[in-house]
Parts: C-alpha cells; sequence; structure tokens
C-alpha cells in the first residue's frame, strides 16, 4: 500500500518533471508565429564587430528586433551541439564554419534549405558569390548557408629583420627555412619561424604545405593518403621549421592566439596564417611590429604554391526555427553588396567576386597583403582540413604527426600510425 | 494536527450535503500533507539529476552518435566493452584522474593542516592571513586557469622570467608532456588549499583543550601532543574534508580545459575522465561511448565515497 503511493507520487513527479522540461524546451512557442524578433548568434570575429555596429540600420529599416549572442569559437561549437541536438528554435540564424561542423549539420538536418530563397533576389546576386565558397555551403545539392568570410594562408615576415639579414623575401620552401635559420643565427632571442603547434588546430595551416609538397588528406578515390611520400616531406617540414628555427621551448598547445603573439610581440621572423587575422599584426594596439609587418604568398614547394582558399565563416537558417523568413531577410541584408563591401574595407576578406574585383574592396589593405591574397586565390586548394562528417576527430588523427614532428620524434612513423588510424576512422563513417 | 485529521478524516460527517470543492482540495492537501511539500525538492531531484542519469544510463547501451535525434540501435554493453579495453585513451584516462586526485589531495590536506595549525592561536593581523588566505577561493576556476597559463607561458611569461633571475634554465611547464599534469596539480592545490583550511580549522576550533593539557602536564612535546593527541581527535573532520575536496578533485574539468583545451593537449597529457567524456560528447559526437564513460566514472566516484564514508564511520567508532 505504502509502497504503491511512492510509485506513484514518482511517477507524477516524472511526469510533471517532463512537462516543466517540454515547457522550457519551446522557448517562448507562443510567438511562435514569425516573431517580430530574430536572434542571432554570431562567433567573435572582426566581421561580426562590423554587423554590430550596423545592427540599428536593419531594425531601423526592417521593423525587425535583433537579439545577438556573440560567443568564443569553442563556446559557439558547444552551443550548438546542444541547442541544436535538443531541436530548440531558441536560434533563427547561426553563424557557423563550413569545413568544420557543415557536413555533419547537414547529415543531421539542422540547416534549413535555402535554395529557392538565394535565387530569389537578383539585386542581391547569388551568382556573384565564388564557386569555392559556394560549394562549401552546399550540401546534397541544396544550398544551406551563405559564405561571409574566406581565407586563404599568406606568408607574414618581418620586413625589418629580413633587411638585417640582408635577404630577399623567401619564394621556395628551400629559401624559407634559409632565412628563418639564419635570422636565429644572427638574432638568439628571436625565434626563425612560428606557426600553430596545437594537434587539431595546426591541421588547417599545415594543409597548405601538405598540398604545396603534392600530397593531400585524401587520395582521389578517397583513401587516406596521409602516409604518401610527399605528406611525410610536409610533417617533416614543418614540424622541423618549428623545431629548429621556432620559439624555445615551444608549446604544443598553441592555435592561432599563441602564435600571433609570438609574431605581434616581436619573437619571430616569419608567420604563416589566414590572411584574415591580418589585422591582429598591423594595428598598433595589438602589436609590437605593426610597422614593419610585410606580406606574402606561401612560399612554393616541390608542387607549387597551394594555400588553402576556403570559406571560414558562414550564416545558416536553424532548420528547427519557427521565423524561417525573417531570418533570411537577416542574412540578405548582413550579406549584400554594400554590406560585404563595408567588411571587407575592415579587414575581412569577403567572399563576392564583384568586392574583390572592385578597386574600392582592397583599397584599405597592405599593397603586398592584397597582392597575395590575389595570387592564392588563384592557386588555392578549396579545402583545408578532411572533408568528413566528424572533422574534430579527423584533425585530431591527421594533427598527430605533425606535434610529433615538432618534438622531435619520427615524423615518417607517426604518419603511417596515423594513416591506418585516420583510414580506420573513414571506413567507420562510411558505414 | 489531530484537529485536522479529525476533520479530514471524516468527510461525510455532515448529513447530506455533498462537501465543496475547495473543501475536497483542502482536504486532499491535508491527508498527502507530508508529499506536498516534499514536492518541490522531489520535482527538483526528478529532474536535475534522476533524469539525466537514467538518460545517460540509456545512451550508454545504445550507437547513439552524431545527433541525439538519430535513430539508434540498443547494443546492450557494447559501449562498455569499447570502452574497457581502450588502452588508448580510456585507462590512460582513468590513471591520469587518480594521480591528479591521489596527489593533489595529499598536498591540499597536509599543506591544509599545516596551515590551519598555524591559524589555531591567535596571534597579531590574524585577520589579514585568513583573507590572504582564502583569497584563491573565491576567484573562478576558468579565471585562474587562464591566469596561471599567463604565469607559465614559456615565452612570455612570469615564471620563467623569475627563474631566469635566480639563474635557473626555462621550464616547459604546462607545454612539457611530462610536466604538463604536474602543473596542473599545482593549480588545483593553490585554489583549492583554502577550503581545506577552513575545514580543518572549524574542527580544530571546536576541540577541547583539557587531553592537550593533560599531556603538556605529563611532558609530552608538541610533535607528540600532535600526534598522539591531536590528530586522532581530528580524524573524523580530516575524512570530511577528504571526501569534500576528494569528490571536486575527480571531477575537475574548468582548471584542466581553461589551460589546455580539448583532448587535455596534443599528447592528451592532462586527459583526465571529465575531459575525455567531454571530448567524445562534443568533438566527436559519440554519444553512446561518452555515456559509457561517464556512467563508468559515476560508478569510480560512487565507490570512493563509500570507500571514505566506512572509513569514516571506523574512525568516528
Amino acid at each position: 500500500m505504502k509502497r504503491r503511493s511512492v510509485v506513484k507520487y514518482a511517477a507524477v513527479a516524472a511526469a510533471l518533471s517532463l512537462g516543466l522540461t517540454a515547457c522550457t524546451g519551446g522557448g517562448g512557442s507562443s510567438d511562435a508565429k514569425e516573431s517580430g524578433t530574430v536572434r542571432v548568434t554570431l562567433a567573435n570575429h572582426v566581421w561580426t564587430e562590423g554587423i554590430k555596429a550596423a545592427i540599428p540600420e536593419f531594425e531601423k529599416s526592417s521593423g525587425l528586433k535583433v537579439e545577438l549572442t556573440q560567443l568564443g569559437e569553442d563556446q559557439l561549437s558547444d552551443q550548438y551541439n546542444v541547442k541544436l541536438n535538443a531541436g530548440s528554435d531558441e536560434i533563427d540564424v547561426m553563424m557557423y564554419r563550413p569545413l568544420q561542423e557543415g557536413k555533419a549539420f547537414a547529415k543531421n538536418g539542422y540547416l534549413a534549405d535555402l535554395t529557392d530563397k538565394v535565387s530569389s533576389d537578383s539585386t542581391w546576386d547569388w551568382k556573384d558569390y565564388q564557386e569555392g565558397p559556394v560549394k562549401a555551403t552546399t550540401a546534397d545539392g541544396k544550398v544551406v548557408g551563405v559564405p561571409i568570410i574566406t581565407e586563404r594562408e599568406v606568408l607574414y615576415y618581418r620586413k625589418d629583420l629580413l633587411q638585417a639579414a640582408g635577404l630577399e623575401v623567401p619564394k621556395t620552401m628551400e629559401e624559407l627555412e634559409a632565412a628563418a635559420k639564419a635570422i636565429k643565427a644572427s638574432n638568439p632571442d628571436t625565434a626563425g619561424f612560428v606557426a600553430r603547434t596545437g594537434k587539431s588546430a595546426a591541421v588547417t595551416q599545415f594543409s597548405s604545405f601538405l598540398y604545396s609538397f603534392g600530397g593531400d588528406f585524401t587520395d582521389s578515390s578517397g583513401k587516406s593518403s596521409v602516409n604518401s611520400d610527399a605528406a611525410k616531406k610536409a610533417y617533416a617540414y614543418y614540424g622541423g621549421l618549428i623545431k629548429n628555427y621556432g620559439p624555445a621551448n615551444v608549446s604544443t598547445d598553441m592555435s592561432w592566439p599563441e602564435a600571433m603573439a609570438i609574431f605581434t610581440q616581436g619573437k619571430a621572423a616569419f608567420y604563416t596564417e589566414a590572411d584574415s587575422l591580418y589585422k591582429n599584426a598591423t594595428d598598433p594596439a595589438k602589436s609590437k611590429v605593426a610597422d614593419t609587418v610585410g606580406f606574402a604568398p606561401l612560399p612554393a614547394g616541390p608542387a607549387g604554391s597551394k594555400p588553402y582558399n576556403i570559406p571560414s565563416w558562414g550564416l545558416a537558417v536553424n532548420e528547427a526555427s519557427s521565423n524561417q523568413d525573417n531570418a533570411w531577410k537577416f542574412i540578405q541584408w548582413a550579406t549584400s553588396k554594400d554590406r560585404t563591401l563595408a567588411a571587407q574595407k575592415a579587414g575581412v576578406p569577403g567572399p563576392r567576386s564583384s568586392v574583390w574585383s572592385n578597386a574600392e574592396g582592397t583599397s584599405t589593405y597592405p599593397k603586398d597583403l592584397a597582392d597575395a591574397i590575389a595570387v592564392s586565390a588563384k592557386n588555392g586548394v578549396g579545402h583545408d582540413r578532411p572533408e568528413v562528417v566528424t572533422v574534430g576527430k579527423a584533425r585530431e588523427i591527421v594533427g598527430e604527426p605533425i606535434v610529433a614532428s615538432i618534438t622531435g620524434a619520427d615524423a615518417s612513423a607517426a604518419a603511417d600510425s596515423a594513416h591506418d588510424a585516420f583510414q580506420k576512422f573513414l571506413d567507420s563513417e562510411k558505414k | 494536527m489531530s484537529v485536522m485529521n479529525a476533520r479530514s478524516s471524516a468527510p461525510a460527517r455532515s448529513a447530506g450535503r455533498p462537501p465543496s470543492l475547495g473543501g475536497n482540495v483542502s482536504a486532499w492537501s491535508n491527508r498527502h500533507r507530508k508529499w506536498l511539500f516534499a514536492a518541490p525538492a522531489m520535482i527538483f531531484v526528478g529532474v536535475l539529476i534522476v533524469f539525466p542519469l537514467v538518460w545517460t544510463l540509456y545512451l550508454s547501451l545504445t550507437d547513439s552518435q552524431g545527433s541525439v535525434r538519430a535513430a539508434t540501435d540498443f547494443i546492450g554493453l557494447q559501449n562498455y566493452l569499447t570502452v574497457l579495453s581502450d588502452t588508448e585513451r580510456f585507462w590512460p584516462a582513468v590513471g591520469r584522474t587518480m594521480t591528479f586526485t591521489g596527489v593533489a589531495l595529499v598536498c591540499e590536506v597536509v599543506l591544509g593542516m599545516g596551515i590551519a595549525l598555524l591559524l589555531w592561536r591567535p596571534f597579531r593581523g590574524e585577520k589579514w592571513v585568513r583573507v590572504a588566505i582564502l583569497l584563491p577561493l573565491v576567484a573562478t576556476p576558468v579565471a585562474v586557469g587562464m591566469m596561471w597559463r599567463l604565469i607559465f607561458d614559456p615565452n612570455i611569461g612570469f615564471a620563467n622570467q623569475l627563474l631566469g633571475m635566480i639563474g635557473i634554465p626555462p621550464q616547459p611547464w604546462l607545454s612539457g608532456q611530462d610536466t604538463a599534469l604536474g602543473t596542473t596539480i599545482f593549480m588545483d592545490v593553490w585554489q583549492w588549499t583554502p577550503m581545506v583550511v577552513l575545514i580543518l580549522l572549524a574542527g580544530l576550533t571546536s576541540l577541547s583543550d583539557e587531553p592537550d593539557e593533560a599531556a603538556r602536564v605529563d611532558g609530552a612535546n608538541s610533535f607528540q601532543r600532535f600526534f598522539y593527541i591531536t590528530l586522532p581527535l581530528m580524524m573524523p573532520t580530516v575524512i570530511v574534508a577528504i571526501l569534500l575536496r576528494g569528490i571536486d578533485a575527480l571531477k575537475t574539468f574548468d582548471i584542466l580545459y581553461a589551460t589546455k583545451g580539448k583532448g587535455g593537449g596534443s599528447f592528451n597529457e592532462v586527459e583526465t575522465l571529465n575531459v575525455y567524456a567531454y571530448g567524445l560528447s562534443f568533438d566527436y559526437n559519440q554519444y553512446g561511448l561518452s555515456s559509457a564513460v561517464l556512467i563508468l566514472f559515476f560508478m569510480i566516484i560512487i565507490g570512493s565515497m563509500w570507500l571514505l564514508t566506512m572509513r569514516k564511520k571506523a574512525v568516528s567508532k
């Protein structure tokens, strides 16, 4: 008798608790019919700063209200994981990384189909978008996102140190190594070369080296090729540069903020990084070397200079959002030709051909950077990481030999074991 | 209370007139008042503890991955077999969790005991000393992690500059494969020793002075008085401190994540069970495997708690 009532109450409590979660999970479902508030989640980025300042304009012209959430990269992806997994409609517009989460999000059905919307407005002009970025935001023939930022890997260097050493800007990988060596030898406190070192973070920047040596993460049949001769040479070269000419006591956890800090503190001569981060090096408020930074295309390897040329961020609409039309209005405004030009002038390379062909589009860039971007856009490769669903895991696997090489372990053996692990991973994704 | 009972247990007392609805509700609530008062707490526990736990247990028996809403197959204990036979990530993570917890706990209890003994007797300026000692406790762990990360930066960090001044070569600290875990343990000790001090100090101040005085009269020196009088009397409090701090140390996540990021560094050098389970979920989207790790982890915590509680009972007798 007693026991039964306990069970009954427990059942009631459980039912209530489920009811409660259902209520809170709905997230204001009372205004489900096309609400006048667009909820936008954006990453911390120069692009976001520009849009944030312009949002009042959009609110005035559209009569909609914008509710903005801004997060760091890792927090952003965790937030999406939690909210999109729960099928929450609390996000209307989301800023996402087509090459990192794009495939997984599309596979899980998190992204709304924008195919009709992008082709509905000829002044906004979808055809103006570069082909590579469009490919990255298209899944199974459907457009699921609009690219907003593109990047290519370029060489950041210190003009003053090169001049003091009497060296030319390196055009090949051999010249880069020789210059790094010479500068490190004559300036004991300065590293010849710095770049990302974290197992996962370094993969994207290492990719350009991999392509320039003639390799790739997978071959034409989709099998792992991280143990090819070209890949092994690339691993050994990238790791060797950092091990031999990098900062003393180099950490193997560096992503761009750490590597950029070493360069902008004046502690390194060469640095390979995404061009979209150039403001960090040229802004006197952030950089001690703002007036001596130079830019050049990625030095050529045995296969030429083949940097990645990718859309690093895009905007998408949450499939579970009940506010999709207004979400699209926001995207349409945020990615218009004018806004793209404004963003590009503020230092964010965009995906629109018309903006690049407009002299004003590169008017604010250092001239050598604009030239380097133009060259890289021509020779670029459209991905900077393995093109798989679970990118996070794949990056850790193919990044293993990078850190092995940096710490002086056998890069070739590490590449062989990474190859086996990566092939196993690719097979598991095919299932 | 008995009056109420009398009323509620006699609903059909008044002749013929059906009781009003209000009367019914109040009669019902009177009969079930012990449940009514407990309901908010029960609902809270149900929503925030029981349901997630049951859900995690369920997920750990499926092949859920990619999206929680995707179709899953029930695969029994397969995830547990996979995890328990994984010598690459799981067992090293168990080892690190134990090392981290064990070393941090020993340091914190020994240091905490020392500091508590120093603060035990009144002295001038003790207020300021207490405030200074409690400072690390009020800082957010993530902020603490960030702060130490800057201090320990191998190239531009303050720690290595300080060592340079006294002629010691720079150390890798957080970036060394062998030194990273030790450095994070140091941070944990720096942040949490004050909590142990607080607990032990409370225990010390509640001890009676007589046994100590009697021993003093008998000519025991301070070491003997500590090891034969104070420590045995303090044992239950020490175990409480170990229990509270131990559970927390086992579950440490924020300091590790703030200093080494996902996967506990490029060589997984500080990847404890918690960091590993987080990575499985948020980085690899393997919810089934991650849940299995979490359930095993939960069992480890419950097991260690039980052992300590048994120990405390034995000591208290």
